[in-house]
């Protein structure tokens, strides 16, 4: 094993920058950091320009959070005392608390009572349980448990194969068919693309003001986890829980009742703008959204100012390869959003649509999904 | 980490952007910067920006200070390797084995390889640019297919070996940010971001682009461009369209428009969206009043 030299001490800011760095919650690999050094040897540097110029080169800060970036910056090498992180900071008091699904999954749920919150969105967390109903749309939703798998967005695949219905002939495959017939040519196999199906995102609304629909939602989201392989299915209100692995259980109520003891904010306040946030900020979970038809069964009904959900819908916008909002108050046609949350979406979202009943609902699912992006 | 700090005599930041300058392309610090360090490291250079600001315009002219050729790879939803990398030309395979009859005959030679840009820079890296425009557009598959070429410099073609850089080709890689793009390709790239310029630099670029543009005219159209990129429009106009825009006016002008009124005639070449100029109706007469006063 060769020994690697110390580093000189000068080097020791141009690592420690890049930690700091992770530890605001930017993604900085150790190639970039290699490429930061050089970088800023190359350059002189004859300044401290020099550096930040080369920081931003080779640490490539995504352009919505290169005021962070320098403000870090400047602290770090500057010495400037900034203010705390402005967005997406840690924040103790406003931080949306975010649950993987973990140990205990299984267990039966132990509340029995039910909540009572208010029918509108509330500020105040109230925590509870729930138990649901059984089965009740029973056809409706082994008919969509049938139709799903078919009828939900499909992309094509990069590589081609040989098939009967092709659109182009395999040259590679005639070429030595040929060859076995001394370059005589019998027949024109042909190549087609494979199509898979594209990922789904479920993001429901478990607030109160959604509590009516929520029981329904949930047997929606287990459905369509029963039949397709590639769905990732989140709940949100105050907080943000994963129960995609809760909703894989086979029986209905078995997975209904394991979500229930999972998710820690049923019937209480909504947070959409800090949940969608707090959803974006996990990594892991960010790219469950790459390429996803993403779906948020929601109302819209933001307590407060509603940037912080623009803002997160307009990048999850980006990254999903379509997203469709699904609301209660849109059953009537006529309706146009009135609330500045909602229509501040209106631009990044590809249907605003009626989420009123299950019905609804999976007649969307099924008969909009399978057209192209508007 | 392979370092040259010295391309075609161009060893400071500095340098690159007064070549750059030459070849008719304002790149700014930042820019010329990340471009000289993409040089230096042998990384690609991503460039990532609103439609219009000059990301394609960059690699070209980078393309030109080098004195290589550009080959670009137009990206589109769909793109597979046989687009990009290499194809057997099998017709001609197909022909040949029927005229070699008994004679052995090598059909994997140079003469059946279609190359396609990527396989072309790779095999002649000293003397190309490759540019990967609208990285976007393409799928993740075709991004995720990227990273191990950008990484490597090298591509595996099952009959032949694998072929590899002579040296690490200079690429650039653009995207109009209409999807994020993959940590993992942020990561192997020196990346710059392109705002929009500055009205002074932007002004520069108008009288340097367009010829025979009067300097108030230059100052006039980067103003009232100005305005329109803070109204919500799908399709605000960038930097090109500022060129177009004070060549149009001023062709116009000398035929006899008078001033304001050249501009509002010239504005198709700067507003390319019926939706947008109904948004602002009446407001653009004001808008152009005001840049022009």
């Amino acid at each position: 094993m060769t020994r690697v030299p110390p580093l000189p001490r000068a080097a020791w800011p141009f690592i420690a920058f890049p930690a700091l760095l992770r530890a605001h919650g930017f993604a900085i690999a150790p190639e970039q950091t290699t490429a930061f050094m050089a970088g800023t040897t190359l350059l002189g540097p004859r300044s401290l320009e020099d550096v930040r110029h080369a920081a931003r080169a080779t640490l490539a800060p995504p352009p919505e959070r290169l005021a962070e970036f320098d403000a870090l910056f400047a602290a770090f090498f500057e010495g400037q005392t900034i203010a705390a992180p402005t967005e997406g900071g840690p924040e103790s008091e406003d931080e949306v608390q975010v649950r993987d699904e973990g140990a205990g999954l299984l267990e039966p749920p132990d509340a029995d009572e039910i909540n009572q919150a208010g029918e509108a969105a509330t500020a105040a967390e109230s925590l509870s349980s729930r138990r649901f109903a059984p089965l009740g749309r029973d056809e409706l939703l082994r008919r969509f448990a049938r139709e799903a798998p078919e009828r939900l967005p499909q992309r094509r695949g990069r590589r081609r194969r040989v098939a009967r219905p092709g659109d182009r002939i395999a040259l590679s495959r005639a070429l030595r068919l040929a060859v076995r017939h001394d370059g005589e040519l019998m027949q024109l196999p042909r190549l087609s693309r494979r199509t898979h199906l594209r990922p789904v995102l479920l993001l429901i609304d478990v607030s109160g003001s959604m509590k009516s629909r929520t029981d329904e939602h949930l047997r929606l989201a287990h459905t369509l986890a029963r039949s397709i392989v590639r769905i990732e299915i989140f709940t949100f209100g105050t907080r943000l829980t994963r129960i995609t692995r809760a909703m894989r259980l086979r029986q209905p109520d078995q997975a209904l009742a394991a979500a229930s003891t999972m998710v820690a904010d049923w019937d209480g306040g909504t947070r959409i703008g800090d949940a969608l946030q707090a959803f974006l900020a996990v990594p892991r979970f960010a790219g469950f959204a790459r390429g996803a038809y993403a779906l948020v069964l929601s109302d819209g009904l933001e307590r407060g100012a509603p940037d912080a959900m623009i803002d997160a819908v307009r990048r999850l916008a980006r990254l999903a390869w379509r997203l469709d909002w699904l609301t209660p108050l849109a059953a009537d046609p006529a309706f146009r959003p009135q609330t500045a949350g909602l229509a501040g979406i209106l631009p990044f979202i590809d249907h605003l649509a009626d989420g009123s009943s299950l019905h609804g609902v999976v007649t969307h699912i099924l008969a909009g999904a399978s057209g192209p992006r508007p | 980490m392979p370092v040259r700090s010295e391309i075609v005599g161009i060893d400071r930041p500095e340098a690159l952007d007064e070549a750059l300058r030459s070849a008719l392309y304002l790149a700014g610090e930042g820019l010329s910067t990340a471009a000289y360090l993409a040089l230096a490291l042998g990384k690609p250079l991503l460039l990532e920006g609103s439609p219009g600001v000059g990301k394609t315009e960059a690699a070209k002219a980078l393309a030109s200070v080098l004195g290589r050729r550009l080959i670009r790879l137009q990206c589109y939803e769909g793109i597979d390797a046989a687009n990009a990398l290499y194809e057997w030309n099998y017709p001609r395979q197909m022909l040949a084995i029927r005229q070699a009859g008994d004679a052995p005959v090598d059909i994997y030679a140079d003469a059946f390889l279609i190359e396609r840009p990527m396989l072309e820079a790779l095999r002649a890296p000293e003397d190309a640019v490759l540019l990967i425009d609208e990285i976007d557009r393409a799928d993740h598959e075709f991004e995720a297919f990227l990273l191990e070429f950008l990484s490597d410099f090298q591509i595996s073609i099952p009959e032949r070996g694998t072929i590899r850089a002579a040296e690490r080709p200079v690429v650039v890689l653009t995207s109009n940010r209409t999807r994020e793009l993959h940590e993992a390709l942020r990561r192997r790239c020196v990346y710059h971001w392109i705002d929009y310029p500055t009205p002074q630099h932007e002004a520069e670029i108008v009288m340097m682009r367009a010829s025979g543009v009067a300097q108030a005219t230059a100052h006039a159209v980067v103003a009232a461009v100005g305005r329109l990129r803070r109204e919500p429009l799908a399709k605000p106009p960038g930097v090109a369209e500022a060129v177009d825009w004070a060549e149009a006016a001023t062709l116009l002008n000398r035929q006899g428009a008078p001033w304001p009124a050249a501009f509002r005639r010239a504005i198709g070449v700067a507003l390319k969206d019926e939706e947008d100029r109904a948004f602002l109706g009446s407001r653009l007469d004001t808008i152009i009043e005001e840049a022009a006063a």
